[in-house]
């Protein structure tokens, strides 16, 4: 075919721009051209010009004043026009453009044209761009087509009826009939097509599939030809005959196969056929057995099937070809909890794919490798898996982090060994572990009480080696403050003790506090940790009480509120601080994937609170109500502008501190009961939910908690609520706990508002919630006129 | 099925898009964007396969043009590698050892290739001697100058 010379010089042209900008003036300059030339109504060049604004649309440049023409050029009679301008509508043209509409009549026409290339020219922009409208306009021309003699008119309708049924599923009625008929072709493009089509309308309608279940023979039949069938030249990919038709015939027996013991027994002797026939040394030959395999895990097939499937995927673990071990570890992973067994058979394959160095494969290996981990295979597996947590690539460690952590919850077999890789896992990849993972690993390190000594001693080792990883950090200033005293005894069972002086573990901690790698929450860790120490130690109670006066004026402000009352804990209520300071009571233990860090402190701040209490019953009236004081300060009524101030705020801002902290044991003398009110749903929308509960606090005094939450998949940010009550009524709002809802639930956020009702009016609040979701603001306003707990007649 | 077909070379230039559903413009210049970036970040000695989204991408390169497939989740990877192998096999008979050049200076035939062996997604032809015979005939149809129209009275 001669080529197009007006559009090789342009493509030329365009070529030679040396800059971007000059490119732009060369199309700028040659799209004015073209735009004067499609006004123009002579014959000779129009094709060249369409296609020069095709390649100019390629580039990326707007193209959308060649739309009229394509729509011009496809009713022309000439067949380099129609050729051009099927090709631009295929291009520039797709079903929401209204010119698209333009071409249906010109499609319809060309559609019965005598000569077959037009008629396949307008099935093939048919099937790539028809419009629901123009499907079910022309599908009753689509099925007489399918009936055609000419096959090559015949595989073209057919994918052009697979188009139509998946823009309008009700028309896959109209082609079953034609459909059925074309399986009975020796021509491998329309047996193509026609399995294509069948398996399209059997994903359509379940009814479908029942019919089409008879024609499992059939396509056995077909299967067997090409399988065993001589050398043919037309079809043949490096030994396969026509794999394309093979693995399209393969897939269409495992939809009607699945759920189905009869058509699965049908076709259980050709699968076996093709797995072992099939000449694996050549990627076709290997796409061939694939499909085969997915088949056969999918259908009911008979077990030594099965086994000879799980078979193949491992022979493919163990090729060459980085391709095939990434398909083969794909399916393996589909199947891992259904053939377990057959599975665990190829896991010493699977681990060592770990050391592979493609990025995917070695996803890929990770998970399969946490999925076959067994209580027997515990040890090795992990020792694998800690291997490859050093050296993995980093969008892999927080997985890879957390899929240990689960397994070792699993199947840990003893304690001294889950404790011992979680602190492995800690030093390794400190960094990308979740945030629960300091709590949990609190929790544990004290459900064990016969490794306290242990435990404290690799801690402070570690601490001692590598200060930069922030929960490893979290987690020794924690041990050292619980479990100093330990330390400090030198001896230790399980491990080689430490010879250290109080200087010394108050040094560590000492470097902590100050390291400029050190968290505002580690910090204060460190901090708290020091403070235990002074019930744990002898000599160098004053250096602990100069460290403590120091905080008193830091700039961070949570370290400076803790410093500050353990100031106050060492000058007003020395008599107190041992009793404060002592060892922290076995922690509720929660059940496992419980990793909620706000309920695992409640239940804390309960016994805490009970705990306490009962001393406070036998302290004489006057220090207590001080303390009552005390704690109104911290946890009662201030401005809502100071941030950390209110009980709720420390809740929050501390949630990883399971119960260690100083503030929530005061916290938990709060007068206020913890029992739930009744909660009322107020206001529910894009996710958000927003419920009230109310208590009576006295005669005219009312404590209203609001709580949302947000149950959408996407995090809400600035979320503020205002409210505004009766003239009558005082109200007074407290700072909420944040001012943000994570996705999916994960936190709370509450806000007290307290109203005191003197004149017994009938009480109504406005709400208004303001927040952003989804990059969009929202506001909306509630009215509550009834509120629970109280009787509906006012207060 | 096959989502899109992607041609671009190694500067990341686009030589050649196929879109078999119909999605917006932007969301064709997003796709192209995101491919080319992906694909050509991928070191040299790694698998052919990708996820993205919902879809599985699989490319290959061949000299200085990288072929990108983007197909559905039900797809057969190794057939999709087997699927670019066969384009460009297509692309070298008609062309007599196809390069680049030939693709930028010719893209029209290298679309009009493209259809006769894909349609609307899923694979027309299997035979590459019946791809090229039509496309040859094609082309002989292009040089007659006027071609009369008469169409069959559709008596169907």
């Amino acid at each position: 075919m001669s080529p197009s010379v007006p559009l090789q010089e342009m493509i030329r042209a365009i070529r030679s721009a040396r800059t971007q900008c000059e490119e732009r003036g060369v199309i700028q300059r040659e799209c004015a051209a073209i735009r004067a030339q499609f006004r123009n109504t002579d014959n000779e060049g129009r094709s060249h010009n369409l296609a020069k604004l095709l390649y100019v649309h390629m580039l990326g440049y707007p193209a959308h004043f060649g739309q009229m023409e394509c729509v011009r050029m496809i009713a022309s009679p000439r067949y380099s026009d129609k050729r051009v301008g099927y090709l631009g509508a295929m291009m520039l043209l797709d079903e929401k453009q209204d010119a698209s509409l333009l071409i249906t009549n010109s499609i319809k026409n060309d559609l019965s044209h005598s000569n077959q290339y037009v008629q396949s020219l307008a099935l093939c922009t048919l099937a790539c761009m028809g419009s629901a409208e123009m499907c079910r306009d022309l599908a009753p021309e689509i099925d007489r087509l399918l009936r055609s003699s000419n096959s090559y008119i015949k595989k073209k309708a057919a994918l052009c009826a697979v188009h139509i049924v998946r823009k309008v599923r009700e028309l896959g009625e109209l082609f079953v009939p034609s459909a059925r008929s074309l399986l009975s072709e020796k021509n491998h493009g329309v047996l193509h097509g026609a399995v294509v089509l069948i398996t399209q309308l059997c994903e359509r309608s379940p009814e479908t599939l029942e019919r089409f279940r008879k024609t499992v023979p059939d396509l056995v039949q077909i299967m067997k030809g090409l399988v065993i069938s001589g050398y043919s030249p037309d079809h043949d990919v490096a030994g396969v005959s026509d794999p394309f038709l093979q693995v399209r015939i393969l897939r269409l027996l495992r939809i009607l196969g699945r759920h189905n013991e009869a058509a699965s027994d049908a076709m259980n002797d050709l699968l076996a056929q093709v797995a072992t026939n099939t000449d694996s040394t050549k990627t076709v030959g290997n796409a061939v057995l694939y499909e085969t395999v997915l088949t056969v895990l999918d259908i009911k097939s008979e077990s030594g099937l099965r086994v000879l499937a799980v078979n193949i995927l491992g022979r493919f673990l163990l090729n060459n070809d980085r391709n095939i071990r990434y398909i083969a570890m794909t399916s393996l992973q589909k199947i891992v909890v259904t053939d377990h067994i057959a599975v665990q058979r190829h896991r010493g394959t699977i681990v060592d794919c770990l050391k592979d160095q493609d990025a995917s494969v070695k996803r890929r290996a990770l998970e399969l490798s946490l999925a076959l981990v067994s209580a027997s295979n515990i040890r090795s597996t992990m020792k694998e898996l800690l291997i490859f947590l050093s050296s993995c690539p980093p969008e892999l460690r927080a997985h890879a982090a957390s899929g240990i952590f689960n397994a070792a919850e699993r199947y840990a077999p003893s304690q001294r060994w889950h404790i011992d890789t979680i602190l492995h896992v800690l030093t390794t990849a400190g960094a990308d572990v979740r945030d629960e993972t300091v709590p949990n690993l609190i929790q544990l390190i004290t459900n064990t009480s016969e490794l306290h000594c242990y435990t404290v001693h690799k801690l402070y080792r570690a601490l001692l080696t590598d200060i930069s990883q922030q929960p490893l950090v979290q987690v020794a200033c924690w041990c050292i403050g619980e479990y100093g005293d330990l330390l400090l005894k030198g001896e230790c069972q399980e491990t080689e003790a430490v010879q250290v002086t109080e200087d010394d573990v108050l040094d560590a901690l000492e470097i902590v506090l100050q390291s400029h790698m050190s968290t505002p929450t580690t910090r204060g860790f460190a901090l708290t940790a020091t403070m235990k120490l002074s019930t744990r130690i002898i000599d160098n109670v004053d250096r602990i009480r100069s460290v403590v006066s120091i905080y008193g004026s830091c700039i961070d402000v949570e370290l400076q509120q803790r410093a500050v009352e353990y100031n106050a804990l060492f000058k007003k209520y020395d008599h107190m601080r041992a009793a404060v300071l002592e060892r922290m009571p076995v922690i509720q233990k929660n059940s496992v994937g419980q990793t909620n860090g706000e309920v695992g402190e409640e239940t804390v701040k309960e016994s805490q609170a009970a705990k306490v209490a009962q001393k406070e019953m036998a302290l004489p009236p006057q220090p207590a109500g001080q303390v009552c004081d005390l704690l109104d300060l911290l946890g009662g009524s201030q401005e809502p502008l100071q941030p950390s101030s209110s009980l709720g705020g420390a809740a929050s801002t501390q949630p990883t501190t399971a119960g260690g902290d100083l503030l929530d044991l005061l916290g938990g003398l709060e007068p206020t009961p913890p029992t739930p009110a009744p909660a009322v749903t107020v206001y529910e929308k894009n996710g958000v939910t927003l419920t009230i509960s109310c208590e009576q606090q006295s005669d005219s005094g009312l404590t209203v908690t609001l709580t949302a939450s947000n149950s959408s998949d996407s995090d809400i940010s600035g979320f503020t609520l205002q409210a505004a009550v009766p003239k009558s009524v005082q109200l007074q709002m407290r700072a909420p706990s944040r001012d943000s809802l994570p996705a999916n639930g994960a936190a709370k956020l509450t806000q007290l508002v307290i109203l005191n009702n003197p004149n017994k009016v009938n009480l109504k609040m406005r709400i208004r919630v303001s927040y952003t979701s989804q990059g969009s603001a929202v506001q909306d306003m509630v009215q509550v006129d009834s509120f629970p707990g109280i009787s509906a007649a006012g207060l | 099925m096959m989502r899109f077909m992607l041609l671009f070379s190694r500067q990341g230039r686009l030589r050649l898009q196929k879109w078999f559903t119909a999605i917006s413009e932007r969301e064709k210049k997003k796709i192209i964007r995101e491919m080319t970036t992906m694909v050509l970040a991928r070191p040299p000695r790694t698998c052919n396969f990708l996820r993205w989204k919902d879809l599985k991408i699989v490319y290959k390169r061949y000299a200085s043009l990288y072929f990108c497939l983007g197909v559905e989740d039900e797809e057969n990877e190794l057939l999709a590698l087997e699927i670019i192998h066969r384009y460009v096999e297509l692309l070298d008979k008609y062309f007599g050892n196809v390069c680049e050049l030939d693709i930028i200076f010719n893209f029209e035939k290298a679309y009009f290739i493209l259809d006769e062996f894909l349609m609307g997604g899923e694979i027309q032809e299997t035979s590459k001697q019946i791809v090229n015979r039509a496309i040859e005939s094609s082309d002989m149809l292009q040089e007659v100058r006027c071609m009369k129209t008469h169409t069959h009275p559709t008596a169907f």
